[in-house]
């Protein structure tokens, strides 16, 4: 649902809400920070390589947080790098978004039990927004995720808050089970 | 003697020479050949010669250990004691390959420095005491490597315990 989708009429004249142009614009360029943690990063850094390109839809890594919108978290978050982090986070403008990336930076990983230098889960120290399960995640889950923060990003708008945009989005939540039972009917 | 000599393999006989190498030199300070086919060994008993009997390894035309492939730490709670293991090859000269441990007491322990007889000591050394706690005397720079500066206790540790939270983040889940 692009603004191109909509009828322009020939006269050029397009008749849109403020908010609706803001979010297109900012959902069609997200600038992730470029940074990988561990062995999801080869998954992000071939999510940005030319088989799956990313600058299809806009979205390629900034090298300095000052110009990121997107924190785009792959890999074990170990406790001398979360405080490292913490300051990229913080450095950058907002409205911000969080996307953790696999196992580790969700919940701790395999380090869960007995990692002592592991944090586990990102989401200890700064927030998240959307999380992409796997270990590592394959580039199309990732994109999955990527194309989830631009839909909250639509979501949202002058009067609507990110916890409003985030219940909006919960609200549209699709049970897995039935899309399996879906493709199981088709191909049967 | 004789029979077990014969049922050594040719590689663990090489290091048996060079063993032997080492033992006429040095004597007591260094324990009985370990001729186990993994990897042989010997323990250095007077932990003190350590750098002598390295430069001896290193430098005797005989022997010639140039290369170390890897020190690892170890603990020995059960004889209050932490450790070092160290493979040595002779890259280019001979086939011959031995492991030698060195020990030190597990309170305030210390174990001389053989970052100046092969600089890849150094960072092996770091790590050692980064997760066991052992002093290397002599080290150049003698910091946490993997660590941050500031953790509290070793990690690598028998009887480590973790840290309730660092920098006001919790750590275990």
């Amino acid at each position: 649902m692009g603004l191109l989708d909509a009828r322009v009429s020939n006269r050029n004249v397009l008749v849109t809400s403020v908010d609706n142009v803001m979010n297109w614009a900012r959902l069609s360029s997200l600038w992730p920070m470029g940074f990988g943690l561990a062995c999801c990063a080869i998954e992000m850094m071939a999510t940005n390589a030319s088989n799956y390109d990313l600058e299809r839809f806009g979205i390629f890594p900034r090298s300095s947080p000052r110009q990121s919108d997107l924190m785009i978290v792959a890999g074990t978050v170990t406790m001398k790098m979360a405080e490292r982090v913490i300051t990229l986070y913080e450095q950058m403008p907002e409205p911000r978004y969080v996307l953790s990336m696999g196992s580790c930076s969700n919940c701790g990983g395999p380090y869960w039990h007995h990692g002592y230098h592991v944090l586990k889960g990102v989401d200890r120290v700064i927030p998240v927004d959307v999380y992409v399960p796997g270990c590592p995640p394959r580039p199309e889950a990732l994109i999955g995720g990527l194309m989830k923060i631009q839909e909250l990003i639509r979501m949202e708008g002058l009067g609507i808050s990110r916890q409003d945009a985030l219940k909006k989005l919960a609200e549209k939540s699709v049970d897995p089970q039935q899309v399996i039972d879906q493709v199981r009917k088709a191909t049967a | 003697m004789e029979e077990s000599a014969n049922q050594m393999s040719l590689a663990v006989q090489q290091s048996k020479t060079a063993y032997d190498n080492i033992k006429e030199r040095f004597g007591d300070a260094i324990s009985e050949f370990d001729a186990n086919p993994t990897m042989p060994f010997f323990e250095v008993l007077d932990t003190k010669r350590w750098v002598d009997i390295a430069l001896h390894m290193r430098d005797n035309s005989l022997l010639r250990f140039n290369y170390m492939a890897c020190l690892s730490g170890v603990d020995y709670p059960e004889e209050g004691k932490l450790g070092i293991v160290c493979n040595f090859e002779s890259i280019g000269h001979y086939a011959h390959k031995i492991a030698v441990k060195v020990k030190c007491p597990r309170d305030g322990g210390s174990i001389p420095s053989v970052s100046c007889v092969w600089h890849t000591a150094n960072w092996h050394e770091r790590e050692a005491y980064d997760m066991y706690g052992m002093v290397f005397e002599g080290h150049p720079d003698l910091r946490r490597i993997l660590c941050p500066e500031d953790w509290t206790g070793y990690p690598l540790r028998k009887d480590y315990q973790v840290q309730e939270t660092y920098h006001g983040i919790k750590v275990p889940y």
